[in-house]
């Protein structure tokens, strides 16, 4: 049982994880699939941040009152992360955009058709 | 955290892409709340502006570029399903190694993060950790995501740059 | 949405406290949660919430879009500028410690100038990825 409670959290961003990857691979909108890309992303900085977490710490930043101190490098990774992926989503969605003026449609099946690929 | 799991399975199903991305905005405020119970204000600061800000912006603004509404997919979606499920069985064996939740003994918290935290006050003088780690400790990789970041303007101003005054409609070269 | 009084009476109300927000934020980053990416990010959000609601070629008064194209280039010089500073009075690249009298205050002032490199960099490339998605939609 404690097995559960300890690692309930890390399921959960499995299964969010899942879902992202679910809209990914399944979906040929290509609009929808940065959406599941950008899901997948987000569950697996909620992952590195629930490490981070230690019971009874405070937020890391130097404060006279409190005793333990939640760890700060996931913190850091995390915000490089976060602000790498919003650049990576700015640009997929340009993408997008010139892709839908190329062959004036954004479903994938549609643009292997007009690509002519086997 | 279920109303994380709802929005999210929400978002696979529904059709209407405007909602979706509204969903998606929210998806990333409830992340940024969550991020703000696990002691990491700096970051669920950055996810609330990053995720239900700019990237809903960005998005809306492709929406309203292209299309609204997704086609019903005629793929086989069992595969996808099952391939899912599988990968799923096999991170969950895998976390069953992990440290658990907020145990202070784990690995990642007993080698740096201690070092860390002692000597910032005497070698950088800044009481939040995380920005005296970010620029200071680990300043090179932030030159390095910098570049990224700057990377990314550079190449969404080529593919979205466009000069009004010599182009013609319907006559541009998609390249 | 020009039109819309109650959204343009409140952006212009709401808008500049954004503004002083992230640059309380930027520099208030080595007190409190903060620092150069949320800074630039909120600084981004209020030029974009400026350019939603009063129109692009309002934004383009604002802020020209050559002179916020050459500031994503001049944030990361003003980085890249204190590593090659720090090297040229004989520490290491991006040793801050060798920047003033004493270390700590090296430390200090290398942070300070880093996240402004960065909040610039950060807060100019929202802007110019939202102004090239709105005047390509403008444009067709």
């Amino acid at each position: 049982m404690s097995t559960i409670l300890g690692l309930y959290n890390y399921w959960v961003v499995i299964v969010l994880m899942m879902t992202g990857f679910y809209i990914v691979i399944s979906r040929g909108n290509l609009i929808k699939k940065v959406i599941g890309l950008n899901i997948f992303q987000t569950s697996v900085f909620l992952l590195y941040i629930s490490m981070g977490k230690v019971r009874g710490g405070t937020a890391p930043i130097l404060d006279g009152g409190a005793e333990t101190y939640s760890n700060p490098l996931p913190s850091v990774l995390i915000l490089t992360a976060i602000v790498v992926g919003v650049a990576t989503t700015a640009v997929a969605l340009a993408l997008i955009v010139r892709i839908k003026e190329a062959y004036d449609t954004v479903e994938e099946d549609e643009i292997r058709e007009l690509d002519g690929a086997p | 955290m279920t109303l994380l799991v709802c929005t999210a399975v929400i978002v696979t199903r529904l059709r209407n892409l405007f909602a979706t991305v509204m969903l998606t905005g929210i998806y990333s405020f409830l992340g940024a709340g969550w991020m703000l119970l696990l002691d990491a204000p700096d970051v669920a600061f950055t996810e609330a502006s990053v995720g239900a800000g700019i990237s809903t912006v960005l998005m809306l603004a492709t929406l309203a570029l292209t299309t609204h509404r997704e086609k019903r997919s005629e793929k086989k979606q069992w595969l996808a399903l099952l391939l899912v499920v599988l990968t799923g069985a096999a991170l969950v064996y895998g976390t069953l190694d992990m440290p658990h939740y907020g145990d202070p003994n784990a690995p990642i918290h007993t080698h740096v993060a201690p070092r860390y935290i002692e000597e910032s006050p005497e070698e950088v003088g800044v009481p939040n950790i995380v920005t005296a780690v970010l620029a200071s400790y680990r300043g090179y990789d932030t030159l390095g995501e910098t570049t990224v970041i700057f990377t990314a303007g550079i190449a969404v101003l080529l593919l979205l740059r466009r000069r009004r005054e010599s182009r013609r409609r319907g006559a541009e070269d998609p390249r | 949405m020009k039109r819309q009084t109650i959204l343009r009476v409140v952006s212009k109300l709401i808008i500049p406290l954004i503004l002083l927000f992230a640059l309380y934020v930027q520099f208030h980053g080595d007190y409190g949660p903060g620092g150069g990416f949320q800074a630039g990010v909120i600084f981004g959000a209020g030029f974009v919430l400026y350019g939603l609601v009063f129109g692009l070629e309002a934004l383009r008064r604002v802020a020209r879009p050559a002179f916020v194209e050459s500031l994503i280039a001049f944030g990361l010089l003003l980085y890249a500028g204190v590593g090659v500073v720090s090297m040229l009075r004989g520490g290491n690249f991006l040793d801050y410690g060798v920047l003033a009298h004493d270390p700590v205050h090296g430390q200090h002032l290398g942070i300070l100038l880093v996240e402004l490199g960065v909040g610039i960099t950060v807060a100019a490339v929202m802007i110019t990825i939202f102004h090239s998605f709105a005047a390509r939609g403008d444009a067709r």
